[in-house]
């Protein structure tokens, strides 16, 4: 008996079943992040399969990338000459499982994807922009593999954006003193939820690494029409 | 049992060609240890003092003992002597031994075959003073080739009644060969004629050992060095290459070569060195490692890598050959992988060298944090694979060094910018280190960014000891009017960007 002279509704169920058995194959937990930003993020960590794309990178994406590191995940950072390896550390990553590719130049998109064969965790800065069938190739190899993709600079189907906005720098007055800490606002965007949420986090404290500094702010937006 | 007295003074004459028929002798902490017969003629013995060797023979070439220098040389004789016969054990550089058997039943007799070892020396290496010995044990046989007719044969089961007249010092156990003398025991027979039991008691095991050998009873056995196999791999290429591709193109077969004979040896390359060789007779060589294994194609990229590093600057001509050479070598079972896959980070391995393979060796970095005062030289940047080497270790105070957080953005070279005063003229330092003017513009590129806040300056000396390393320069913290927090350099008059808090 083939499929389709099946009863429909034993055809529905299998066709369910199948579905079942596929969903189940993709990784559900979401990679960690720090706690004060897990409550922005639409999934209250990396969704595994999934693209963020970040605006003013640097600290937060240390940041992004310390949880993982921690748990034992291998990270890579893809066409960051300028990558602060010791601001890394003290955030958190663990220098042993990261590898950088600091200048692949045009090869960024062939690299990234090469990366993601194994990293669970990769950072890239594309250089130039990045067109969309560039974007859903790479977005095909990131679900087939349950990897993150953390983007520096725009990105056509991210998950989420996060922004870095509101700086105030403590330490240093006209002449006197020296940096001790940040104040940032985190701005998150999220393909699934209307609103726009913010915390405030201090980022980078004295020792390098993210704390909170106030409880989250939901900032409400003006509802758009949808559909 | 074959012996060559004074073998290091063969050695040297062999190694550099010199003759042989002269009165020469080495010397290891003042001591002879061996000479030629000429000097032995003349009075001089092993064992003397070098003043009074050379007042015995003051026409005596004196040499400084080389060890590496008679095992290389050895190695040729015990080769030779491998031709004829399998099973050759080295004692020492100048003394091998090797069951007779074998060879005496294809000769004919011992003593015929001993003849042909000796004969095939002498033909390969030229006149040789060679002795034989054979007997039932090992020690017995080294006794029995000390004596002067060049070969001496000691009858199987009459072991005991040779070395019975024998002096105890044979026996080479410095305690021993002192102590029995005093006790009245001056013959290996003496020595054989006490009670094992009580030898054991007095001597231990030791002692128990070497009265087994005086008993002519010596238990051990010809232990047959297996020849070491031939890992290393040449290529010369005629007419000489001149493009990196044809390079690695010729060399993949031998490489692939060089990889199945280590497989086949059961071995694993983990450490590798490359040997280019130019037409001019340049030399270009490197180590390489790898986390893993070298496999074929790794060999090839890194053949490629070398080439490429060295084109132009190291190399001007064409490469007329190439040599591999396994450094570091693993058992191949700790390498093959596991049933069950193998692991994470066997796949990060193998994803990490082909993006290596794409891009080059300096493509794929590991960073390590070492010592400095500099934020770029601090962080060291590792090609994948290689071993890190921490030049400076960052376990040390550095006066100086950037106060923490540190920066997220470190540039690999610094940027050049300007810093401004409210009146458009550069802010510079004087000798007290006064600011000429409070600073209010930052220039990055064509971008005028106000300052919001600063700090500094922060005096660093470096290397003043050094007039060419010398550095001195001042840094300052700047905050732009977008919050952007950089560290800026201040060095003979210009300002640079070190890095950006970003």
């Amino acid at each position: 008996m083939t499929l389709a002279e099946l009863p429909r509704t034993e055809l529905l169920a299998r066709l369910r079943a199948q579905v079942a058995v596929k969903e189940a194959r993709i990784r559900q937990t979401p990679f960690p992040v720090h706690p004060d930003l897990a409550a922005l993020l639409p999934d209250g960590g990396l969704k595994p399969g999934s693209a963020y794309s970040l605006t003013g990178a640097g600290a937060l994406l240390l940041a992004l990338l310390a949880e993982p590191s921690r748990e034992g995940y291998w990270c890579g950072v893809v066409g960051m000459p300028d990558f602060g390896a010791e601001a890394a550390a003290h955030a958190g990553v663990d220098l042993d499982r990261l590898a950088l590719v600091p200048d692949p130049a045009e090869q960024w998109l062939a690299t990234t994807a090469a990366l993601l064969e194994a990293l669970p965790i990769v950072a890239v800065r594309p250089s130039g922009r990045v067109s969309e069938g560039e974007a859903a190739k790479l977005m095909s190899r990131l679900r087939d593999r349950e990897a993150v993709l953390l983007v520096d600079g725009p990105w056509p189907r991210a998950e989420a954006q996060l922004a870095v906005g509101r700086l105030s720098w403590s330490g240093v007055g006209a002449g006197f003193g020296y940096l001790t800490s940040r104040e940032v606002t985190v701005t998150v965007s999220s393909r699934r939820s209307p609103l726009r949420r913010s915390v405030r986090l201090v980022l980078p404290t004295p020792e390098g690494r993210l704390t909170a500094a106030a409880t989250v702010v939901e900032t409400p937006t003006t509802l758009r029409a949808v559909g | 049992m074959l012996w060559f007295p004074g073998w290091p003074v063969t050695a040297w004459a062999l190694s550099e060609g010199a003759d042989a028929a002269r009165p020469v002798a080495v010397v290891s902490a003042n001591r002879i240890v061996a000479c030629s017969p000429l000097a032995s003629a003349e009075g001089v013995a092993t064992g003397q003092r070098r003043r009074e060797a050379q007042s015995r023979c003051p026409n005596l070439l004196v040499l400084p003992a080389d060890e590496a220098r008679d095992n290389r040389e050895f190695a040729q004789v015990v080769e030779c002597i491998e031709r004829l016969a399998p099973g050759v054990q080295v004692i020492r550089p100048g003394a091998c031994a090797l069951r007779a058997r074998g060879l005496s039943g294809y000769v004919g007799s011992e003593a015929e075959a001993a003849e042909v070892l000796l004969e095939a020396v002498v033909v390969a290496l030229g006149p040789t003073t060679g002795r034989v010995g054979v007997a039932d044990g090992m020690f017995t046989a080294l006794q029995a080739a000390y004596v002067a007719a060049p070969v001496h044969i000691v009858p199987p089961g009459s072991a005991a009644a040779f070395l019975a007249p024998l002096p105890v010092s044979r026996l080479g156990d410095e305690s021993l060969t002192t102590l029995l003398p005093r006790l009245g025991v001056h013959t290996l027979g003496d020595f054989a004629a006490l009670d094992a039991g009580a030898v054991r008691d007095r001597f231990g095991q030791q002692g128990l050992r070497l009265h087994t050998q005086a008993s002519g009873l010596d238990p051990s056995l010809v232990q047959p060095r297996v020849p070491p196999p031939e890992l290393t791999r040449q290529l010369d290429f005629e007419p000489p290459l001149t493009l990196v591709d044809q390079v690695a193109f010729t060399s993949r077969a031998m490489v692939e070569e060089f990889i199945a004979g280590l497989t086949a040896a059961g071995l694993a390359c983990t450490e590798l060195r490359i040997e280019l060789t130019g037409e001019l007779d340049e030399l270009v060589a490197r180590t390489w490692l790898t986390p893993a294994v070298f496999e074929p194609a790794a060999v090839v990229d890194r053949i490629r890598w070398q080439l490429q590093a060295a084109a132009g600057d190291q190399l001007g001509s064409g490469i007329v050959s190439l040599r591999l050479e396994p450094v570091a070598v693993d058992a191949l079972v700790n390498h093959v992988p596991g049933l069950f896959g193998s692991g994470t980070d066997e796949r990060v391995h193998h994803v990490l060298s082909r993006v290596q393979a794409m891009l080059g060796h300096e493509g794929v970095l590991t960073p390590r944090i070492g010592g400095g005062r500099w934020l770029a030289e601090r962080q060291v940047m590792v090609p994948w694979g290689d071993r890190p080497v921490l030049v400076t270790p960052a376990d040390r105070p550095w006066p100086g060094r950037v106060p923490d957080p540190q920066p997220a953005v470190v540039f690999a070279a610094p940027h050049p910018v300007q810093l401004m005063d409210a009146d458009g003229s550069p802010v510079l330092l004087d000798e007290r280190g006064q600011l000429s003017g409070e600073p209010g513009t930052l220039g990055v590129g064509e971008e005028r960014l106000k300052v919001a806040g600063w700090a500094g300056p922060w005096a660093i000396e470096e290397r003043a000891w050094d007039p060419v390393r010398h550095r001195s320069a001042s840094r300052f913290q700047v905050i732009d009017d977008a919050g952007t927090a950089w560290l800026l350099v201040l060095q003979a008059g210009r300002w640079w960007a070190e890095a950006r808090y970003d």
